[in-house]
């Protein structure tokens, strides 16, 4: 029977310290994920990701199991990347907004929908949310993918809930301007039912 | 020209954007609604109203479509894999840690409570010292406050007549430092072994 966090945690914290494995296992995903919202470099991204899981394996003792286990390890998520962001000497006020118009434009500019591997929609959704600001995207990737409610979210980015749901509802809008100006051709059946446009 | 311009971009470009602009505007509040629609949240009034506008106008259908197939896509993306080793490395990692203990197991308030009320108690004690220093009685008469001290030196004049010498003997500040120096001693090895658990696990 599989254990859960709570109590794999237990047994971490009276020595069993193997068991922290499964515990990186199921969240090593969501945490890299998260972290490539911030960084587009992988080799970046594991690396950072590989010192939140440290980081939270040191800190174990401190999770009193008043928020889940998942919500607390967003928050280090979160913390670390812009912790990382700082050490780029990025702008950090760009979390908000889209990134500096200069590296937007950069980044816009050098992508062409017909170089990605355009295989399925999961790769062109993926593409679109890295489009997005850092803030945006883990917004986007703790809703539907953390399983994290809007009170959680709130919890894990320093937001209120009713600031996180207007957040939401316009980093999706955000999106979608994406899929349409970069995807159109992938989405047009999407977002023009009657195929006109 | 209009076409490249991104609808978030704040610079001068939205102004040209007049009519986009306004029905971005318009558009917003129904994207919103069918929003928490969407995500469940709408109050059992609200839903019944997007139900009926859904049911009687067009733009809210095709709106609504719109939505839903962003939300499911989003719902079914995947996420990104890191490599295989990733487990492996993080395990080899910890390895060279061991778990802090919680923060509250070695801050014990006790103790913190303990160090307040002596500190407290010794304000206190030189406090009410020096309160009884007053001479409280009668005034001589001419109007003034019981409260005045007679002397103006506030009785500390009387400190002179205490005696302490019995208390600065050889014996108990020996005593005193020996004791001293054993806890430190205690104190330096329960470091010390703290610190050499660390590097071996």
């Amino acid at each position: 029977m599989e254990l859960t966090d709570t109590e794999i945690i237990k047994r971490v914290l009276h020595g069993e310290q193997a068991l922290y494995g499964q515990l990186v296992q199921r969240y090593q995903q969501y945490v890299f994920t998260l972290v490539l919202r911030f960084t587009d470099n992988r080799e970046d991204a594991e690396e950072i990701s590989q010192d939140i899981f440290v980081k939270a394996y040191r800190s174990l003792a401190d999770f009193r199991g008043e928020s889940k286990f998942s919500t607390w390890l967003y928050t280090i998520v979160r913390t670390s990347s812009i912790t990382f962001l700082r050490k780029k000497k990025l702008d950090t006020t760009s979390i908000d907004n889209e990134r500096t118009q200069v590296s937007l434009e950069n980044r816009e500019s050098s992508f062409n929908a017909n170089t990605v591997e355009q295989k399925s929609r999961h790769a062109m959704v993926n593409a679109a949310i890295r489009l997005l600001s850092p803030d945006d995207g883990q917004l986007i990737t703790l809703f539907y993918k953390g399983e994290q409610s809007l009170e959680e979210i709130g919890r894990i980015m320093g937001y209120d809930p009713n600031t996180v749901k207007v957040k939401l509802h316009r980093a999706r809008h955000r999106l979608k301007d994406k899929m349409e100006k970069y995807f159109s051709y992938e989405v047009k059946d999407l977002f023009t039912p009657d195929g006109s446009h | 020209m209009i076409n490249h311009l991104s609808t978030d971009s704040k610079n001068w470009s939205d102004l040209y954007n007049g009519p986009k602009m306004k029905r971005m505007n318009t558009e917003q509040p129904m994207e919103d609604r069918l929003w928490e629609y969407i995500d469940g949240s709408s109050s059992p009034t609200e839903r019944s109203t997007i139900e009926e506008l859904l049911a009687t106008r067009r733009e809210w259908q095709e709106k609504y479509k719109e939505l839903l197939n962003v939300h499911q896509l989003l719902d079914a993306s995947e996420l990104e894999a890191p490599s295989m080793r990733f487990t492996r490395n993080v395990m080899e990692e910890i390895a060279r840690y061991h778990v802090a203990p919680a923060t509250r197991s070695y801050i014990n308030k006790n103790v913190i409570r303990g160090i307040g009320g002596f500190f407290l108690t010794l304000i206190l004690g030189f406090l009410s010292y020096i309160l009884s220093q007053f001479h409280w009685g009668a005034s001589s008469g001419n109007g003034s406050s019981d409260l005045i001290p007679r002397s103006p030196s506030l009785g500390l004049d009387k400190l002179k007549t205490i005696d302490i010498s019995p208390a600065i003997n050889t014996t108990y500040i020996s005593l005193f430092m020996l004791i001293f120096v054993i806890m430190g001693f205690i104190l330096l090895d329960m470091y010390l072994q703290r610190k050499k658990q660390g590097r071996t696990t």
